[in-house]
């Protein structure tokens, strides 16, 4: 018999689809590290903007599913990382993977001073405080004339060709340096995807975690409880633009042209995450990786209907909404109890005076 | 002599954004809900107008009066039928739902209207101005400022002077005890929504006779309008305007400076308002 | 004769609580019935079912001889029925006076009760009327509330706890006004928590525990010992 602790009682979040799936992820993921060697160029560079697409999902819905917080500015980091970057390597010199890493922190700063502005508005105005921020970002870094100002600039055609880690992929596949450029952004995409839902599943299993679904739930008997909710939120809101701003360098290492419209596009950079996240199920980590996959395969299918994309996937958000505010994978996950990233406590065993009147019956 | 010059043109503009923001302000003290939409159906509003000119050969001012039922009826049915539904504690379903309208809105538009720039004409007016003082100002902006004031004023009636507007604090206060008035919340709010949408309309009319549309330029608008609604303070009409003004002025004095920082000077005033009094320059007592 | 205002076997939840288990009650015409027990009986569920707050089976309600059980609140009144709520519940946005003019914003009648009467029947709030309403002390307040359910000129009047929280003086006070509310033609419902006030003012009595009608009857034929049983759920 297993020996119970002291109390008999045991708090797990463990459950038998989850270990399941902790297996079939380690090879999934395996198998996506090694994708380059058996796939083509092109589904490399889709695989590339699902995995992109699924980290800005992932932070938005940690922002605006578990801290509350929904931002409609979150192309303020994405852009002002994405420049970052370029500054960093066209007027730097340096590497991108540094100024990947000097772009999250980039953006991070920008989120400790706007955080000062917006976090004095509350709900929907903080959502619409945050666009403004976007906003004076994207019009301050247009006055840029060193990386083209309004319309833009690209990386100098070196910059990614000459990294080190490009030449050794190159060597070691022999491909061609723009092709091993698309791999190296590939791997990268996807360390940051699996650190990113790796960190968050992590986040939400600890007692800060914990206090963030307590504020989300009840800001009130949060606080009651001693969960300070504006130290909490101002971490996640910054962590998130960390991240986020990461992404947005490493989309702009792999498109290599930047413009300050493109680069802050709310429709791009928000309003697809947005509904990725809703469609897939806010609140969930499954949700944004079902809703990833929609997004994609609409994509993909009506690519030719030009705007009649962008309406159906926003009737396809409001109805979800309205319906299923849980999403594709609420309805899934109510049905069937499958949890993949179980972060409730599931409290199991304890002394119960049944078991031990049935189990002493025999012997004493 | 120009900075005068400046500042009055910056006042006129003001009086656009105030248009902008009353029915966003109004939607908000009725049910604090906040439509991301609302600068895309200004859009649609001028779109409309722009429609009802061409197709009936009508005066641009006489079109916004056609426009105006269809608006209401719009904005009867989207609030009755879908943001009802959005409304409670949750902030993100009107949220998202607003934000996922924003987003079909615009390319409706473009689907219907393509991304080509457009422009209400209203025959020879554009040009026109008139001397006040040493200064020439444009009848167009004057009538928008003088349109913006009449809105505040008609609202401020609405809202203190008649059964309506008193059905429309009480149930913002309690929705359970103004049904016991005999409130039927439901129809109230989308009687609030309705009339916001008439203000969208008079909005939509200046919006396209002043300057250039197209079906993309919706979310400016309604940043433009939150930041009136905020620099004034939530629930106050006048403070709505004095936050209009407030904008436009900053954008006058940004571009008298240079050009590019016209519409973030507009910015830079409200985030300096949100930095030294958050709560507006006229907050309401009881919020 | 047919009763005026009617509950059938009237039951009520809070999600998967039940807090009320078929109540039967009636109120004829002219008459004033109290409704009387402890904290969580089901009083204010039952004043909350009649009015439409809480929405019921059709038929369980019943007002002039039409099933009202489902009508939301807005319809109920509109048909006549208006409620002094629990805790007053003005409206802090408005003065006392546009508090009193909501009172009939979804049922304008003629009949013995507008402005000025309700003026001369609460003179201090005249005085008071350009203030917010929660500007006033609590019976004042209370006033206010039970005004703005007379403008409707409602043909039955629901008082929910109209003494909680009041001194004694101050009781007295707004119970003075209920015969002359009487007179001018309205039936009363009074949940009350205070027996002897309900005892003195009522015609009939109920008694609830626990979401039921323990007993009912006159107060004259009611002995205290009863009271307490169905009161307490215990004999003394």
């Amino acid at each position: 018999m297993s020996a119970p602790s002291s109390s008999g009682w045991t708090v797990e979040t463990r459950t038998r689809a989850a270990t399941g799936f902790a297996f079939f992820a380690v090879v999934l993921i395996a198998l996506a590290f090694a994708a380059p060697l058996f796939v083509s160029r092109s589904l490399l560079q889709d695989l590339f903007l699902i995995l992109t697409m699924l980290v800005l999902a992932q932070n938005w819905n940690l922002l605006a599913g578990y801290a509350g917080l929904v931002s409609v500015g979150q192309q303020a980091f994405v852009g002002f990382g994405a420049y970052a970057m370029f500054a960093c390597v066209s007027l730097g010199g340096l590497d991108p993977m540094l100024a990947i890493l000097i772009a999250g922190m980039a953006a991070a700063l920008l989120s400790v001073a706007t955080g000062f502005f917006v976090f004095r508005l509350q709900g929907a105005y903080f959502a619409i405080g945050t666009w403004v921020v976007a906003e004076v970002v994207r019009l301050v870094l247009a006055q840029w004339r060193a990386l083209g100002g309004g319309t833009g600039t690209s990386l100098p055609n070196a910059a990614t060709r000459d990294m080190a880690a490009v030449q050794w992929i190159a060597e070691a596949f022999s491909v061609r340096a723009s092709q091993a450029a698309d791999i190296l952004t590939y791997w990268l995409a996807l360390l940051l995807c699996c650190a990113t839902i790796g960190f968050i599943y992590w986040l939400l299993r600890t007692r800060q975690g914990l206090g963030l679904s307590a504020v989300r739930d009840n800001q009130e008997a949060a606080r009651s409880v001693g969960v300070d909710a504006r130290r909490i939120k101002w971490a996640v809101y910054v962590c998130v633009a960390f991240v986020t701003g990461m992404a947005g360098a490493l989309i702009y290492v792999q498109k290599a042209r930047i413009s300050p419209d493109a680069a802050f596009s709310v429709i791009d950079w928000t309003a697809y995450v947005i509904f990725i996240v809703v469609i897939g199920g806010i609140g969930t980590l499954e949700g944004p990786i079902i809703g990833v996959i929609v997004f994609f395969v609409l994509q993909k299918s009506l690519a030719d209907f030009g705007s009649w994309y962008l309406l159906v996937l926003g009737l396809i958000g409001i109805a979800v909404m309205l319906f299923a505010p849980r999403g594709l994978w609420g309805l899934f996950s109510d049905r069937t109890g499958i949890q993949f990233f179980p972060v409730r406590r599931i409290l199991k065993g304890g002394p119960s005076i049944d078991h031990q009147g049935t189990r002493g019956g025999p012997h004493g | 002599m120009i900075w005068v010059d400046t500042i009055v043109q910056g006042v006129l503009l003001g009086g656009l954004y105030a248009l902008f923001a009353a029915g966003l302000s109004l939607v908000f003290g009725v049910m604090r809900l906040v439509n991301l939409a609302h600068g895309d159906l200004i859009v649609l509003g001028a779109f409309l107008i722009l429609v009802i000119v061409s197709a009936l050969g009508l005066n641009p001012f006489l079109a916004a009066l056609v426009a105006m039922p269809v608006m209401f009826c719009l904005g009867w049915g989207l609030q009755y039928v879908v943001l009802n539904r959005t409304l409670g504690d949750d902030i993100l379903p009107p949220l998202l739902v607003t934000f996922g309208l924003s987003i079909v809105i615009q390319n409706a538009l473009l689907e219907g209207f393509s991304a080509d720039s457009r422009r209400i004409s209203v025959g020879g007016l554009e040009a026109a101005s008139v001397s006040l003082g040493p200064i020439a100002v444009g009848v167009m902006p004057l009538l928008t400022f003088l349109s913006a004031v009449a809105v505040i004023v008609a609202l401020n009636a609405l809202f203190y002077r008649t059964a309506l507007g008193r059905a429309f604090r009480a149930t913002s206060d309690d929705p359970v005890t103004a049904g016991l008035m005999g409130v039927d919340p439901k129809r109230l709010f989308a009687t609030a929504t309705g009339i916001a949408m008439i203000v969208v309309t008079i909005a939509a009319l200046y919006l396209g006779t002043r300057s250039n549309i197209d079906p993309t330029i919706g979310p400016a608008r309604l940043i433009y309008a939150f930041e009136a609604v905020i620099i004034g303070g939530l629930g106050s009409f006048w403070g709505t305007l004095a936050g209009g003004v407030i904008i436009g002025v900053a954008q006058t004095m940004g571009a008298a400076i240079n050009p590019e920082w016209q519409i973030l000077a507009g910015h830079v005033a409200f985030l300096l308002v949100l930095l030294l009094r958050p709560r507006g320059l006229f907050p309401r007592a009881n919020d | 004769m047919n009763a005026l205002l009617e509950t059938r076997g009237l039951t009520a939840r809070y999600g998967d609580f039940q807090a009320l288990f078929g109540v039967d009650m009636q109120l004829d015409a002219g008459e004033t019935v109290a409704i009387i027990g402890a904290n969580g009986a089901g009083k204010t569920t039952l004043m909350r079912s009649i009015a439409g707050v809480l929405v019921n089976g059709p038929d369980e309600v019943a007002f002039d001889g039409q099933p009202i059980g489902a009508l939301p609140a807005a319809q109920v009144m509109a048909r006549g029925i208006a409620m002094v709520p629990e805790g007053r519940k003005l409206f802090p946005s408005l003065s006392v006076e546009e508090n009193l003019l909501m009172g009939c914003f979804g049922r304008k009648v003629e009949g013995p009760w507008r402005l000025e009467t309700v003026y001369g029947l609460f003179p201090v709030l005249k005085e008071r009327r350009n203030n917010p309403g929660t500007a006033l002390s609590g019976g004042q307040q209370q006033m206010v509330a039970i005004g703005r359910a007379l403008m409707s000129n409602p043909r039955v009047l629901l008082c929910d706890e109209i003494s909680l929280g009041l001194a004694p003086v101050v009781i007295r006070d707004i119970y003075a006004a209920f015969p002359q509310i009487r007179a001018a033609g309205a039936s009363l419902v009074i949940v009350e928590q205070d027996i002897g006030q309900a005892l003195k003012v009522a015609d009939r009595v109920y008694c609830m525990m626990e979401g039921r009608v323990t007993l009912s009857g006159r107060p004259a034929e009611l002995s205290r010992e009863d009271i307490h049983a169905a009161y307490f759920g215990v004999h003394a």
